[in-house]
């Protein structure tokens, strides 16, 4: 291995890199695009709001008024009103397109009243079950409290809501190690396997055969930019969660283990599966078979702890998986002994692919 | 004089295609050697295996006195390579790029000067992706020459090139030979290897069938040079009965065969005692490409059977 060889082959495909916006868009911009996305999809940009169209039959009474005011007072809901002569309010929401409305009848303060029970209609869309759940759980707080008033009661009991792994700790902030790994995998993954059935296809690594280059300060050059843009795209994803959505993903020296090992491994891999193809088409293909498994099933948008048992299980076989664990492990769980299991695991693998792609990738004909 | 390449009974196979059959030749130090042969008769492989980027099938090749696929790595600074249609990393400049193979050889090279002498110094900053064919070829020589190799292949590297850009590297390669480098050339333009080479060798279906210069080639192989004039058939039949030289007549054009130059004045003297018009003589006599076409076209039809030739000093045995 020589310093200087790897030095300039690193300079060159920085250069190349840098001035492709297709590579750069992918690498940088394309993993804010999806924090972005998948904070918002998550709640992390604004709060619950549903909108929820009411029919007031009783419109003249207090009572009916004082429910609505309870309603309106929970914040969740914008309540629009709709004339009694629409008739049925079912079939006017079906009509509209809309997902939520409430029927308040004509009897609702003449049977409180009387002592008697007075029933709302609520209308929601099974479809839009967020929107629903929103609406619903609106509705049933506004009613809690309107009885409690009526009965002039207090309420006693409570419950204090707490997450995971922190008192603070949101949807974004485990959503960002996920995407960072998804960033170490999809970056290095795609570029190599391309990389490598490309430059063999135009014979470029022939020519490259006949200077002092090896393959191994080659492969060393991609490793060393790949882990480079990890750590810029890692910080930008980091930045932008924390920016945008308020994050807490804590910085630990043990995440470097895992911004180090995982572009090694995956440009490895995208090398191995690069040489082990004979056209470009044929490479892509392959890079996609190996990724997209990897991409959802190792904790990236979804946790596995919420995937069957078998999908777990599949899941633990993914080297993705290790890399994910592990960046959970230190930015959100504080648990150094995890990520040291996860690290070896992706240090063996590495170590392993590194060999057999150095093995499969040839310079030249035999 | 010292041999650069030495080859003897060469041979490589793909599966039942015997691409190379025992072809074996020298190339001098400081020669420029031209390969010559028409599509798919075994110059690539040869030359690839040369080069050490193929592995031979059968026989023993040694360049510079090393296997180039054993010995690469210490084979390679010594040798510069420009493949058919060169190609480079598509966002890198010319600038760039031989500052990086610089880099690779641990060399001190003046870029600029590299630039100037392939004539690329205005592209310097262009990416590759935006050069013509003739600057990537350009380009390719100019990273050929970054080691400063004192052998250099060039694998047709005028082929597809406007009359400009060729001319460009025909200089190129003219200027490396006056400087004493080897040149391994294959080229599909049999005047370009006329107007370069020492010697040349001509290979079809994997075997050598001609080798030498480009003159002992013509003399061998070639029609022996001929008197040309316009005129009649009867003028033909008077020179036939009078010179004592075969003659020829087609489309009114009267062709002598002649040995010396001393046989043109009789036969000019005979036409102008004919009485009959005349005009237009001019001596011809065959380009490598005739000998080339007609070589290469009668084994084709099964009239020649290619035989090892004599080896001539440096050539192919």
């Amino acid at each position: 291995m020589n310093p200087r060889r790897i030095g300039a082959d690193f300079r060159v495909f920085a250069l190349g890199f840098l001035r492709n916006s297709i590579s750069l868009f992918f690498s940088l911009f394309f993993p804010l695009v999806l924090i972005v996305m998948f904070g918002a999809i998550y709640g992390g940009l604004g709060t619950a709001h549903a909108t929820l169209w009411v029919e007031d039959e009783d419109s003249a009474a207090p009572l009916a008024q004082g429910f609505l005011k309870t309603l309106n007072a929970t914040g969740d809901l914008t309540l629009n009103f709709v004339s009694l002569s629409v008739g049925n309010l079912s079939t006017y929401l079906t009509n509209h397109s809309l997902t939520a409305g409430l029927v308040l009848p004509a009897t609702f303060s003449q049977r409180i009243q009387a002592g008697l029970p007075a029933n709302l209609t609520l209308y929601t869309d099974p479809v839009s079950s967020g929107n629903a759940g929103v609406v619903q759980g609106a509705v049933g707080a506004a009613l809690f409290a309107f009885n409690l008033q009526l009965a002039h009661g207090t309420a006693l009991a409570g419950v204090s809501q707490h997450n995971v792994g922190s008192p603070v700790f949101t949807n974004i902030d485990y959503l960002v190690p996920g995407l960072i790994g998804f960033s170490i995998l999809v970056s290095p993954m795609f570029a190599m396997v391309d990389l490598t059935a490309t430059y063999r296809k135009e014979k470029l690594f022939r020519q490259l055969s006949l200077t002092p280059l090896t393959k191994g300060e080659w492969l060393t050059s991609k490793i060393m930019w790949y882990v480079g843009l990890t750590f810029v795209s890692a910080a930008l994803m980091i930045g932008a969660g924390d920016g945008i959505f308020g994050a807490h993903a804590t910085l630990s020296w043990g995440m470097l283990p895992f911004l180090v090992l995982g572009p090694f491994f995956f440009v490895s891999l995208g090398m191995l599966a690069g040489s082990l193809t004979r056209t470009p088409e044929t490479a892509a293909i392959v890079g996609n078979v190996i990724s997209f498994p990897m991409m959802f099933l190792s904790g990236t948008f979804f946790p596995v702890s919420a995937f069957g048992s078998t999908l777990q299980t599949i899941a633990k076989l993914l080297p993705l998986y290790y890399v994910i664990d592990g960046l959970n492990a230190v930015m959100l769980f504080n648990n150094p002994l995890e990520a040291f299991h996860d690290a070896l695991i992706v240090a063996g693998l590495s170590v392993v692919v590194f060999g057999l792609a150095l093995l499969a990738f040839k310079w030249r004909d035999e | 004089m010292a041999t650069a390449i030495e080859v003897e009974n060469l041979s490589k196979e793909y599966g039942t295609l015997h691409a190379v059959d025992g072809i074996s030749f020298r190339v001098q130090v400081g020669a420029v050697f031209a390969f010559l042969g028409p599509n798919g008769a075994g110059k690539t492989t040869t030359v690839e295996i040369l080069e050490g980027l193929r592995r031979r099938g059968g026989g023993t090749v040694t360049v510079l006195g090393l296997n180039p696929w054993t010995d690469g790595r210490r084979l390679h600074p010594r040798i510069g390579v420009i493949p058919q249609e060169f190609r480079f990393f598509d966002k890198i400049t010319p600038r760039e790029a031989i500052q990086y193979y610089a880099a690779l050889f641990d060399q001190k090279v003046d870029v600029d000067r590299l630039l100037e002498r392939v004539v690329l110094s205005d592209k310097a900053t262009a990416r590759f992706e935006t050069l013509s064919g003739g600057q990537k070829q350009k380009l390719g020589l100019a990273l050929a020459l970054v080691s400063d190799p004192e052998l250099l292949f060039l694998d047709e590297p005028t082929t597809g090139l406007d009359p400009q850009a060729r001319r460009a590297i025909r200089d190129v390669i003219r200027s490396l030979h006056s400087e004493g480098k080897t040149i391994f050339l294959t080229t599909h333009y049999l005047e370009e290897a006329e107007l370069l080479a020492d010697q040349v060798a001509i290979i079809h279906h994997g075997r050598i069938i001609a080798d030498g210069t480009s003159s002992s080639i013509i003399s061998q192989f070639g029609h022996p040079p001929r008197l040309r004039l316009e005129g009649s058939a009867a003028l033909a039949e008077i020179l036939r009965r009078q010179v004592a030289r075969p003659v020829t007549f087609n489309d009114g054009m009267i062709e002598v065969e002649i040995r010396t130059s001393a046989d043109v004045l009789p036969v000019l003297t005979a036409a102008q005692a004919s009485g009959l018009p005349w005009s237009n003589p001019t001596t011809v006599r065959d380009s490598l490409e005739d000998v080339f076409v007609r070589l290469v076209g009668e084994m084709d039809e099964g009239e020649v059977r290619a035989s090892p030739l004599p080896a001539g000093p440096g050539g192919a045995r």
